[in-house]
């Protein structure tokens, strides 16, 4: 018995390092990424966009690279420790020499928790936009929108320990997390009733967007509801490790991830390549899927409750298990079927490529839509001037076509391009790759490790003492080329 | 105004490490930076202080019998002063004096190295009189990884304070290079914080118990 735990205690091969070193190259990228999101917002709005006239979208952004900002610093750590367990034979995770594993439990969910914010904020700002724009209609109480926004932001990092209910560490603790967890509730709540009320009394249009929009308040209210549940802790014990909270995610992350990318590549496909993706097909990969999805998770619940365990891929035959898994498969067949409908969508609108103009929809309420599709790579040619909520909207009301310039057109500064992040990035690519194989002492892992991170540290140095002043784009250039739009 | 044009004492702005669009988004993003940095270290305090004294049986050196006071006070006065050369520093790069503010560079560098060479002969210390080591023990891992952790990023920050200290060496202040100088002097007090809570939480703390 002593030999089998012994040989069990870690896994075995270098799947679990890959994963390891992987996630902490892209952590890294999500990190600085998040800073830049933070700074730009921050600093570089242009004049008269305060942060009450920020379109939701930008405001969840802003909110996410937050979260990123200070969820991703724990993950690391956690990673960390289990590389240095790995390859170094530190033992923070090895009982036998004083370590303790329920350190990786909570340094992973301080981050696991926030992230599941980080994946569905930015849906829920993208569905903002597209119900504000379909309904013809200022988003219902875009304050209150915000607020709520910031909230989840908050409360996201007060609950980690839901997910640790079983883990024993006592019915105060788990109390405290258990009521944390379900006061994220109200504020979701209210962006659900915020996103009906938009809709209330508007001229509904049923674009594909819209579709996925419409479809996205019941499935995703489905998952919270299942939320409140898992977030009861005595009836956590029964659900927990089981099929029903497989299904619980599903609905959340497909419910309203998912169908948030659907949505937001459908909207914005005409602004990022200059063409509209064919309604039509559309609205069959909206059906298909919907459909799919609902029929793959929706049993699932039930699989759970009927003593189905999570992370096992196989289950005994005659346990009454085969019809709801049948039931499953098929769904996701048909959710199979719907992305590939997509795909052929968007290759037959690529070989048609039929131009579209600044505001494809008809309804464009933000700035992006006052600027060619796909837009020129300075953007504005002169910084637009913001005079309310959805900027463009208002100067549409007021009959006009464009947005009033806020400065005289002048030379406009771009920063150059530059090889050095990609070296920076190949460096830890090898250094890695490297330490990956680093086990059953190896010889040539050590130089490559080395090697890799001196390609990274020496770009990043190139980087710190080379000058980048950038370049300007002239005034003549840009009032050449007047054809190609350039409405400020 | 123009990044790399020269600047009389009358004409050096105030605040040289704000006044482009470039230094501020460097400003503003070092200050989130140090702020994603602040929850890394942490993490790491809150390992180390699960796993403190945590060790296989009853031979393993704890704490308090591993951290004398003499040796961390001279370390923790050699990385105070160095955050307050480094504050001189950044008076002259203010006020446009290179030549001073280069002199008070170095001195925060030399300040830096004694620490790091101090750390080197505790660690070492450590390991040859204790057997406390990075595989001894899980609170020899969170120690060293901690600890460590901070020794890499001291050493981090003379490579970069140096650097840019060579790389302007002719060419003197402009509202390109203030900015850099001014971010690597927030990363050396930041480095400096860290130190006061390890000193405070790993040492005092380890001593009494
Ligand atoms: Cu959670």
């Amino acid at each position: 018995m002593d030999i089998i735990c012994i040989t069990f205690l870690h896994s075995e091969g270098h799947g679990i390092d890959f994963y390891v070193l992987g996630l902490q190259i892209s952590g890294l990228g999500t990190l600085i990424a998040g800073i830049n999101f933070l700074v730009t917002i921050i600093n570089m709005r242009t004049p008269g966009m305060t942060y009450m006239r920020m379109p939701l979208f930008t405001w969840s952004t802003f909110v996410v690279s937050a979260l990123i900002l200070f969820a991703f610093p724990p993950l690391t750590v956690g990673l960390v420790l289990m590389m240095f367990d790995r390859m170094f034979g530190s033992n923070f995770f090895d009982v036998a020499a004083g370590g303790n594993t329920i350190i990786w439990e909570h340094l992973f969910w301080i981050f696991g928790h926030p992230e599941v914010y980080i994946l569905i904020l930015p849906a829920f700002g993208i569905f903002s936009e597209i119900f504000a724009t379909f309904s013809r209609k200022r988003l219902f109480g875009y304050s209150s929108m915000v607020f709520a926004t910031v909230l989840i932001g908050f409360l996201g990092f007060m609950v980690w320990a839901h997910h640790m209910f079983t883990t024993g560490l006592g019915p105060i603790a788990n109390a405290i997390f258990a009521v944390a967890t379900m006061a994220i509730a109200v504020p979701t709540g209210i962006k659900i009733f915020n996103w009906i009320f938009t809709m209330w009394g508007g001229s509904v249009k049923f674009t594909v967007p819209m579709l996925y929009a419409v479809a996205f308040i019941p499935s995703f209210t489905m998952g919270g509801v299942t939320g409140i549940m898992n977030a009861s802790a005595p009836a956590d014990y029964q659900f927990h490790d089981s099929y029903f909270v497989v299904a619980h995610f599903h609905y959340v992350i497909v419910g309203g991830v998912v169908l948030g990318l659907l949505a937001g590549i459908t909207f914005y496909w005409p602004k990022m390549f200059g063409t509209m993706l064919s309604e039509k097909l559309g609205k069959v990969t909206f059906w298909t899927f919907l459909i799919g999805f609902h029929l793959t998770f929706f049993i699932q619940h039930f699989l759970g409750l009927m003593g189905m365990p999570r992370r096992v891929f196989t289950f005994l035959d005659n346990q009454g298990l085969n019809t709801g898994n049948m039931i499953s498969t098929v769904g996701a067949f048909l959710m199979a079927f719907a992305v590939i409908v997509m795909v052929i969508n968007i290759i037959m609108t690529s070989a048609k490529n039929e131009k579209v103009g600044n505001d494809p929809w008809g309804d464009g309420r933000t700035l992006e839509w006052a600027i060619p599709s796909p837009p020129p790579f300075y953007n504005f040619k002169q910084l637009p001037l913001v005079r309310g909520l959805d900027p463009y909207w208002v100067e549409k009301m007021e009959g006009k076509k464009e947005m009033t310039p806020a400065e005289p057109l002048g030379d406009i500064h771009m920063p150059n391009s530059s090889i050095l992040p990609l070296t920076i990035s190949f460096g830890l690519f090898v250094a890695a790759f490297g330490a990956l194989y680093n086990m059953d002492d190896k010889t040539w892992t050590l130089p490559i490790i080395i090697v890799g991170l001196l390609i990274t540290f020496v770009s990043m140095l190139i980087r710190s003492v080379k000058d980048d002043h950038g370049f300007h784009i002239h005034k003549e250039d840009l009032m050449d080329d007047k054809d190609k739009g350039g409405k400020a | 105004m123009q990044a790399d044009e020269r600047f009389t004492d009358a004409t050096w702005p105030a605040s040289p490490e704000k006044a482009t669009l470039e230094g501020k988004n460097k400003y503003l993003g070092f200050w989130l930076f140090l702020g994603g940095e602040t929850v890394l270290f942490a993490s790491l305090f809150a390992t180390y202080l699960a796993l403190k004294d945590k060790v296989p049986n009853g031979d393993a050196a704890l704490a308090k019998d591993l951290f004398e006071l003499p040796l961390t006070f001279v370390a923790t006065m050699l990385l105070l002063t160095s955050s307050l050369t480094s504050v001189y520093a950044m008076y002259h790069m203010k006020n446009n004096h290179f030549k001073q503010m280069q002199a008070w560079l170095v001195i925060t560098v030399a300040l830096g190295f004694a620490f790091l060479g101090l750390e080197i002969y505790e660690f070492n210390h450590y390991v040859h009189e204790f057997h406390h080591t990075f595989t001894s023990s899980a609170f020899g891992s969170a120690f060293y990884t901690l600890v460590g952790f901070h020794g890499a990023h001291v050493a981090f920050g003379l490579v970069w304070i140096i650097s840019l200290m060579v790389r302007n060496a002719r060419r003197g202040l402009n509202l390109y290079n203030a900015p850099k100088f001014y971010v690597a002097s927030l990363y050396w007090h930041f480095i400096d914080v860290v130190w006061v809570f390890i000193f405070t939480v790993v040492y005092l703390m380890g001593m009494v118990g």
